[in-house]
């Protein structure tokens, strides 16, 4: 009977538990949902917020129809080139200081490393910031997304606890052979660090597709605008987007679905923003949460 | 040939840290720092001295300390989130439930707000719409330019986005809880909510004491990107924390000596919060956390 009645508690106990987490997931999941129908739905319906579960006059002519606006297919390009190029440049360099502070040859190593790394914990601030970034020429520049983010201590840790792990034994085997640290870094350590890479990749990746304040502070001319950045313009300047749509559209006949107004292409736009996130997420999660965890150990 | 990094460092890093000069100048934008009028502790003194701007930096101040407070107060959700997530047996439901409520960490504020913009619109919005369909309320209520509830939408848009993520290292903690811990316990007739109470909450305080100081350190660098895109001019005097105060009257208001001279208090009292929590975190676990 007693053995009964725990099970019973037990079943109650994981039902309740199960069914407040699936509501919590819901509520994470349903914004992304609710954009996503609203796109694909009849435009007239969207705009009077008549979409609500599911998609109403299914069509798929909003993500074509928003190409043509002038400008936004130039910021997918620059967020799309921050990214890979970024992304490019702060695994490489991490990958190579994060092996340079390993070797304890390296002059002035400890004072270097902690050069570097003390930079994690003190700010000018946004405005010293802006005059410095101006004084380089860097405003109105592309190179100022991707010069500042080369060097970052985080990951640099992160490569440098990695490469830590690996037996020290099979880089002085390589010494005793002859080679050189470029060698060693390139043929040895470079193919066993790749998963952490991989992690420093994903985040690298994330954060400059993400990255909106820098062009906020740094850029008016508009052929330097991210699709983070537009995306924001289109949620403040109703009236601004209403001209864009309007001059974009012209006179051309089209099904009353699929006529633009500011919230299809809002939300448009938003899909098309979190899309590579949702494309690479599931892939790359455990190395999202690889990193965090070893960042941990030392972070 | 770490040469060329380490000089990367520096300008982008240390040099910066020179533009803390512009605090003790009046300086007007446009015109080179030594022409313009040097007037010493002039900015700093203000805060204090000049009624105006003391009353402005309390109001920033305020919004900042609520913000923070109600972080440090929600800091325990992840913990809760944690703890009852592991005792789902059900492993694919358990891995879904955990991909699918970290994933809103990885989208910028600027979508965040759009979302916020889609579901809570005035007329049209997701929420409106059903509560209207409900017959709660007859017109739709302006959620967002609303100068209400202002602190508790922002930590509840932040723990929206943060919650899964950051319980994950509190999920990683409890994996490392030895096993033969809840055997024994299970063995002396402990039931689910006492070995969660006495196994499972002691296993992970110590992430949860490193994790808090770290809040503590970071309590007065809100950022600004998440209440830069929510600001309107109805929520502005409850939304306006440090960060966004100095960009607002420096970057976009002409206000740029005083506002290096509030950023550059700040960043002093930043490192002077870090120092704490790092003296603290030696003094009670003999570890630093720097």
């Amino acid at each position: 009977m007693k053995a009964k009645k725990r099970s019973n508690g037990e079943t109650i106990f994981n039902t309740v538990n199960c069914f407040m987490f699936l509501i919590y997931t819901l509520v994470c999941v349903f914004p992304f949902y609710y954009l996503f129908i609203n796109t694909i739905s009849s435009n007239e319906l969207t705009g009077l917020g008549l979409v609500t579960f599911y998609p109403k006059d299914i069509h798929f002519s909003n993500y074509m129809q928003v190409l043509k606006i002038k400008g936004l297919p130039n910021a997918a390009l620059v967020s799309l080139a921050r990214t890979v190029i970024g992304t490019l440049t702060t695994v490489v360099a991490s990958a190579f200081l994060g092996f340079l502070f390993t070797q304890k040859q390296m002059w002035g190593r400890k004072f270097w490393y902690r050069y570097i790394v003390v930079t994690m914990y003190f700010n000018a601030g946004i405005l010293p910031w802006f005059i410095t970034m101006m004084n380089l020429r860097l405003t109105n520049n592309f190179l100022a997304y991707i010069l500042p983010y080369i060097v970052q201590p985080f990951y640099i840790i992160l490569i440098k606890t990695y490469v830590e792990s690996i037996p020290s034994s099979l880089q002085e085997s390589a010494q005793l052979d002859g080679a050189g640290y470029l060698v060693i870094f390139f043929r040895i350590i470079f193919p066993l660090i790749t998963p952490i890479l991989a992690t420093v990749a994903v985040f690298s990746a994330v954060n400059q597709w993400n990255s909106f304040t820098d062009t906020l502070f740094l850029m008016t001319d508009s052929k330097y605008y991210t699709l983070q950045f537009v995306l924001y313009r289109y949620l403040n300047e109703a009236t601004a987007l209403a001209s864009i749509i309007k001059s974009t559209q012209g006179p051309v006949t089209l099904d009353v679905k699929s006529i633009q107004t500011p919230t299809s292409v809002r939300m448009t736009v938003s899909m098309i923003v979190v899309a590579p996130i949702l494309l690479v997420y599931p892939y790359f999660q455990r190395y999202f949460v690889r990193g965090i965890i070893i960042g941990a150990v030392k972070g | 040939m770490a040469l060329p990094f380490l000089i990367l460092t520096f300008l982008f890093s240390y040099l910066p840290l020179h533009g803390w000069l512009y605090a003790f100048y009046n300086y007007r934008p446009g015109i080179p720092l030594r022409q313009n009028e040097f007037v010493g502790f002039y900015w700093f003194t203000s805060i204090v001295s000049n009624p105006t701007q003391t009353a402005e930096v309390l109001r920033v101040l305020r919004n900042t300390f609520a913000m923070s407070s109600l972080g440090i107060l929600t800091s325990v959700l992840p913990v809760i989130f944690a703890i009852f997530l592991s005792e789902i047996r059900t492993n694919w439901f358990r891995k879904t439930v955990q991909v699918l409520t970290t994933l809103p960490n990885f989208i910028s504020w600027v979508l965040v707000y759009s979302f916020a913009f889609a579901l809570f619109s005035t007329n049209t919005g997701f929420v409106n719409r059903i509560l209207m369909q409900l017959g709660v309320i007859e017109r739709g209520i302006n959620f967002l330019a609303s100068d209400r509830h202002v602190w508790l939408t922002m930590i509840l848009w932040s723990t929206w986005k943060g919650l899964g993520w950051n319980a994950i290292m509190y999920l990683a903690a409890i994996t490392s809880i030895d096993t033969e811990l809840y055997e024994a316990a299970k063995v002396d007739g402990a039931g689910r909510f006492s070995m969660m109470w006495h196994i499972t909450v002691p296993g992970i305080m110590p992430t949860y004491f490193v994790l808090l100081l770290l809040q503590i350190a970071n309590f007065i660098n809100n950022g600004m990107e998440q209440y830069y895109v929510f600001q309107n001019a109805i929520n502005k005097d409850y939304i306006e924390v440090l960060d966004l105060y100095v960009y607002n009257i420096g970057m976009i208001g002409t206000s740029f000596s005083f506002a290096t001279a509030v950023s550059a208090l700040k960043s002093l009292v930043s490192v002077f919060l870090l120092m704490v929590a790092n003296g603290l975190s030696k003094l009670i676990r003999g570890e630093s956390i720097l």
